[in-house]
């Protein structure tokens, strides 16, 4: 039956029976009790639901469960549990990217996107890719200090 | 409860399609369709995901033509070597749809059937000359681009048919191009105004003009006046001001949440009057690089 | 049939908005929260925020986030009418399993206890804006809640509707407050002028989009009282307005801050209005309910910043020095009254810019409108109205000739100098210091008299034009008047073993980092390492009613009782037990004296205001700022790119360096936002940019390098002569953004944002130099 979809969740197999065109977000949400990707807009606008779907971010408000059956799906949970977000986590609240947190773990997500294609962005590669995360607290002056000081490796003053 | 269905190649996808008491429609990126979902709560009887056709994947060159995979994303074009070398423009546009996480989902074939006039790829299918493989379980037809976009949101697309490849001839040697989008901020915007433009300009004449505009009318617009306007003519300032008019003549922009009318229709004149001046420009740098 | 519901208890599983890790019995205590920095303890380090980590790793609980046993959803039935007569049929939804309440539900007065108590829980029989609450539903889901709700029928009888000031000044220009200042004799002084220039300023409405929409849980406990969990800047406001309208004792009522995703403002009335409708719900239900919105219902119910319209007639000597302003400062207040009469006040008493003048006029006032009730936001009318004040101030300058920082120069500000409500300022006031400032890191003088030049002779290569932009500002910290000494403020310190300090405030964190500034003014007010000090939850059963979360107040107002308190405790503790270590003394005095709190309150200043008059002293002190913004224009397009900012700001002290640059840098965009992106216009009463689609806050694409100069001036009235900074951020960021585009283009815009739609309109109409 169709109306049942399988997938990798943070590394481990998870099936979803239901309304195939309910949202990955929703499925994440609720069924899934993965509350760290949010809801902002509910129209692919803000990037704070952002998850890796086959590696690559994407609004997982905008994705129907039925599109991830047979993928791979990584949320900030998944990115949060291994060895590569410890230390995004800690440049980006000590260099002040994080404010209110409403949109950081979708930043976190497309950092991680980011930082995988391009292990030492430029601040306008950065810019760039972050244009798809609305932040309405740090002016993005605080993430973009985060990811310079991360791939600089330099403490701030 | 909708029933989901993901065809693995072409054939079933177009006979699930053509199935009219299961009700399907087709679905790729659902980077306008889950917004409007919401929205209105859209539920039809059955969907047929595209995005496991092979047929509907990669660019590739044949002959003269650049084929483009209907269910070819925004991020895979504007980083295609092919599309990069050839058809700079297409790949420009591509990199202004959405932000990444948009460019990631949302496909070439999805852009032409949701037929939105603020398409950003639309007028630069229109400027290349683009034809499109279109497919029903009973064959396959192809219709030029300029033919696709009938009316607001309306398409040529038949019942059941699908948007297979995207097909764009290679660029002569001696060809321009420029594209514009005049957004609502610097990323992430839908277009107030969206300009492509294309033409030969071997010799300091213009040839084979094409021009297109979106967001100024009820479908992308080839704006032919003044592609008449500059055949044939150098790419000069008296060239420049008379297809800016004849651009601003021929069309109807409105009010909406976007922009205003009247800042469309001047933005229209601006940029196409740039575009000519910039090609100008761009050839006397190069004739006087070469003399 | 669902199964009953049943209260299990504790009734919500919950994370504390700060953390109470149990403290350790142990004497060598283990470091709280998730902090990560070395041991600082001091003001003007830069510990760890101990909110961070669970932000960054998406384990933060907000309020969407917690699952509620047995809870149902609520949802909303809003106007589609700008003003019109209704009635309700709800026949639809007999026999099912879902609740749904009309105005005839609703308790006592139908109103939210707010300043004026006009604005109804429930729209009665008439709507007077669209987005209005008509009635509400809850169900077991989200979708079923919403479902009902789209089969409520509503019958409208539309009513003359006036959506915007336009409408209201030719129409009934019903005001929803006024207020005047008078200083000197302003016709005498413009009678002396060289100069006399006129011109109106209008800004438009501006949405807070806080990332995290807003929310309410409600549960009903067995003994009749009920919890509130929410998105809130206040919790003392939820509760004053619950107790209110369901006319219980204070003990009846119960509010939690949930970790709140942003509020600038926009959590500080309107979840009153959310957190009714939940509680109204849950009583009905019998069990709690979840009333979350969507980014859609969001942006057309809650509040925005008020839409203005401010002239000024101006007059100066022949070397721009201000002679006399007569000033109108109208606002836009929305349907209902809300905070409207204090967001005039602000906008009144910063109406005349950080500017000396010896005769000065300004009348305030909010009309009323049909359109949702405008509320507060960051900077509170003051951004509005020196908006208007900068670029009159510009345009003093081009008439007189002088650039644009010595027109402000000649102006500016001193100590010693009067305000207009008779104010002596003090020694904090450093607005020729941020001036200078500004100048040498930017060197502003010689860049904006040479794009002016290049403007002059620019060809049409079609090239970006450069442009360069100043503004200076003001910003009265803490409640204006007698506002601070009426709220009374009491913040308690309580000791705990190992020597740890709990701070019990109601200050909420909404972002901008209070748990982490009020624990290092606590540590350094004590003696104790940062890490020693932890802050208890904004919840109204545990701490005291310190006032809301607003108005710049958190560290210079709030950080001051606390310093006191944890000072004086401090004392006690060390004195108890002299020679030894504060965490042994600490313990001794657990052990043998028992439990220790220290509360402390407001303290009388001095300063004195009449608030019939508007004389006297409209704030204990002012942060000053200057921003000098560089943009580039396209002359195609005129799309405007704001390239770089300078922004200097005097804090008094910065607290923790970095949080207070997160204020700057925040606020700032938020301005430049506002400045020339934030398209926001009616259509019908109807505000047309209604999602995040259209309406089109900065990118990380849009914002500007931003550097931050904090200036530290003696004088300030908090702790180690900190105020505050919360809001000026947004004063200056609009006016400089638009005073450089000005520098590129030639076109002097009167109106926010600035798009470039508004600025082909401006050309168009001539009010241009090209």
């Amino acid at each position: 039956m169709s109306e049942r979809s399988t997938f990798r969740l943070n590394g481990r197999e998870v099936v979803y029976e239901g309304d195939p065109l309910a949202r990955l977000l929703d499925v994440l949400r609720e069924a899934q009790g993965l509350t760290g990707t949010k809801e902002g807009c509910g129209e692919g606008e803000c990037g704070s639901c952002s998850v890796l779907l086959e590696g690559a971010v994407v609004c997982s408000c905008l994705v129907p469960v039925l599109q991830v059956d047979g993928r791979e799906v990584l949320t900030i949970e998944g990115l949060a549990s291994d060895g590569a977000h410890g230390a995004l986590g800690e440049v980006l609240v000590r260099e002040g990217g994080v404010q209110c947190g409403a949109c950081t773990p979708g930043v976190v997500v497309t950092l991680r996107a980011l930082l995988e294609r391009d292990p030492a962005p430029s601040r306008a590669a950065v810019r760039e890719a972050l244009a798809g995360n609305l932040c309405r607290c740090t002016g993005y002056e605080g993430i973009l200090r985060a990811v310079a000081a991360l791939v600089g490796g330099e403490e701030s003053a | 409860m909708t029933r989901a269905f993901r065809p693995t190649d072409l054939a079933e996808a177009l006979r699930l399609l053509a199935d009219v008491d299961l009700g399907a429609r087709p679905i790729a990126g659902c980077t306008d369709l889950l917004v409007s979902k919401t929205a209105v709560g859209w539920s039809p009887a059955a969907v047929v995901d595209l995005l496991r056709l092979e047929e509907l994947r990669g660019v590739r060159r044949e002959g003269e033509r650049i084929d483009v995979g209907a269910a070819v994303t925004f991020a895979e074009l504007r980083a295609d070597p092919l599309v990069r070398q050839h058809l700079p423009i297409l790949a420009e546009a591509a990199a202004t749809v959405g932000a990444w996480q948009v460019q990631n989902r949302a496909t070439l074939g999805g852009n032409l059937a949701n037929a939105s006039p603020a398409g950003d790829s639309l007028p630069v299918l229109a400027a290349l000359g683009a034809e499109l493989q279109l497919a029903t379980a009973d064959g396959e037809r192809r219709v030029a681009y300029d033919d696709f976009h009938l009316a607001y949101r309306r398409t040529a697309l038949l019942p059941g048919e699908l948007i297979v490849r995207v097909r764009l001839p290679v660029p002569a040697p001696d060809a321009v191009g420029a594209f514009k989008k005049v957004g609502t901020r610097a990323a992430s915007a839908i277009s107030k105004v969206v300009v492509a433009f294309a033409a030969r300009a071997g010799g300091g004449v213009l040839r084979e003009v094409r021009l297109a505009a979106g967001s100024v009318a009820p479908t992308p617009l080839r704006l032919r006046a003044a592609e008449r306007v500059l055949e044939g003519s150098a790419p000069d300032a008296t060239a420049a001001d008379a297809a800016s008019s004849a651009a601003r003549g021929a069309v109807q922009p409105i009010d909406d949440v976007r922009s205003t009318a009247a800042y469309r229709e001047w933005v229209l004149g601006r940029v196409v009057r740039r575009m000519v001046l910039e090609v100008g420009e761009a050839r006397t740098r190069a004739g006087t690089a070469a003399g | 049939m669902r199964e009953p519901y049943t209260m299990r208890g504790p009734p919500v599983p919950f994370l504390l908005a700060s953390p109470m890790t149990p403290l350790p019995e142990s004497d060598t205590p283990a470091p709280l929260g998730n902090a990560t920095a070395p041991a600082s303890g001091s003001v003007g380090a830069r510990p760890t925020r101990p909110d961070g980590a669970g932000k960054v790793d998406g384990s933060a609980v907000y309020v969407d986030d917690l699952a509620v046993e047995g809870a149902w959803h609520g949802a909303t039935l809003r106007s589609e009418r700008p003003r019109a007569r209704f009635t309700l049929d709800t026949s639809a939804l007999t026999d099912r399993e879902v609740v749904c309440l009309t105005a005839a539900d609703v308790p006592g007065t139908n109103r939210i206890a707010l300043i004026a108590d006009d604005w109804p829980v429930l729209a009665d029989g008439e709507a007077r804006h669209v987005g209005e609450a008509l009635a509400l539903v809850a169900a077991p889901t989200r979708a079923e809640a919403r479902a009902a709700v789209a089969e409520l029928r509503v019958a409208y009888e539309d009513l003359p509707a006036e959506v915007d000031l336009d409408d209201a000044l030719a129409g009934s220009a019903r005001e929803l407050a006024a207020c005047a200042v008078e200083h000197g004799d302003v016709v005498s002084g413009l009678a002396q002028a060289a100069h006399v220039l006129e011109a109106t300023y209008e800004t438009a409405h501006q949405e807070h989009a806080y990332i995290e929409p807003q929310g309410m849980i409600a549960v009903p406990h067995d003994d009749g009282s009920v919890e509130v969990i929410g998105s809130l800047q206040c919790p003392y406001y939820v509760h004053h307005a619950l107790v209110a309208l369901l006319g219980c004792e204070a003990e009846g009522v119960r509010v939690r801050q949930a970790v709140t995703g942003g509020g600038f403002g926009g959590k500080e009335d309107y979840p009153d209005m959310i957190a009714a409708h939940a509680v109204l719900l849950a009583a009905r239900a019998g069990r709690p309910v979840k009333v979350i919105y969507d980014r859609r219902e969001d942006m057309l119910a809650t509040t925005r910043r008020h839409p203005s319209r401010v002239r000024h007639k101006t007059g100066v000597d022949a070397d721009g020095k201000l002679l006399a302003v007569e000033i109108e400062v109208l606002l836009d207040g929305g349907a209902y009254t809300t905070l409207s009469p204090v967001v005039l006040s602000r906008a009144v008493l910063h109406a005349a810019g950080p500017y000396a003048c010896p005769n000065v006029r300004i009348r305030g006032r909010v009309l009323a409108t049909n359109t949702a009730t405008n509320g507060a936001f960051r900077g509170f009318g003051a951004p509005q109205s020196q908006f208007a004040a900068e670029r009159q101030m510009d345009r003093v300058a081009r008439e007189v000739g002088v650039d644009p920082l010595t027109i402000r120069e000649r102006n500016a500000y001193r100590p010693g100098d009067v305000t207009p409500t008779g104010q002596v300022l003090g020694a904090s006031t450093s607005a020729h210091a941020c001036l200078a400032e500004a100048e040498r890191r930017t060197g502003f003088r010689e860049r904006w008299k040479a794009l002016e030049g290049e403007r002059a002779a620019a060809r049409d290569d079609g090239r970006p034009r450069g442009g360069i932009g100043l503004s200076l500002c003001w910003h009265g910290v803490g409640f204006t008047g007698n506002g601070e000494r009426r709220m009374d403020s009491p913040v308690a310190v309580r000791l705990a073993p190992g020597g740890r300090l709990v701070v019990l405030a109601a200050s909420t964190d909404i972002g901008q980092g209070t748990q982490t500034v009020l624990a290092q003014i606590a540590a350094e007010a004590a003696g104790v390492p940062f890490e020693a000090v932890a802050l208890a939850p904004a919840d109204t059963a545990v701490v005291p009613d310190s006032g809301p979360t607003v108005a710049s107040r958190t560290v210079m107002v709030v950080g001051g009782i606390l310093a006191r308190a944890a000072a004086e405790l401090a004392r006690r503790v060390r004195e108890h037990a002299p020679g030894e270590s504060f965490a042994a003394a600490a313990d001794a005095w657990l052990a043998e004296r028992g439990e220790l709190e220290v509360v402390e309150r407001y303290a009388d200043d001095g300063t004195v205001f009449d608030e019939a008059t508007y004389r006297g002293d409209a704030y204990a002190v002012h942060g000053w700022g200057a921003d000098v913004v560089e943009v580039s224009v396209d002359p195609d397009t005129l799309v405007t790119r704001a390239e770089r900012a300078t922004l200097v700001c005097d804090v008094g002290k910065a607290i923790h360096p970095l949080l207070c640059a997160g204020q700057v840098e925040g606020g700032s965009l938020q301005a430049f936002g506002w400045g020339h992106l934030e398209a926001a216009r009616l259509r019908d009463g109807r505000l047309e940019q209604d999602s995040f689609s259209t309406y089109t806050i900065p990118t990380s694409l849009d914002a500007p390098a931003m550097e931050t100069v904090l200036l530290e001036h003696p004088g300030g009235s908090g702790p180690l002569g900190a105020k505050g900074v919360g809001e000026i951020p947004m004063d200056g960021g609009a006016p400089a953004l638009l005073a450089a585009i000005e520098n590129a283009v030639g076109i002097s815009a009167a109106r926010i944002p600035a798009t470039p739609e508004v600025l082909f309109e401006a050309r168009e109409r001539g009010a241009s130099d090209e």
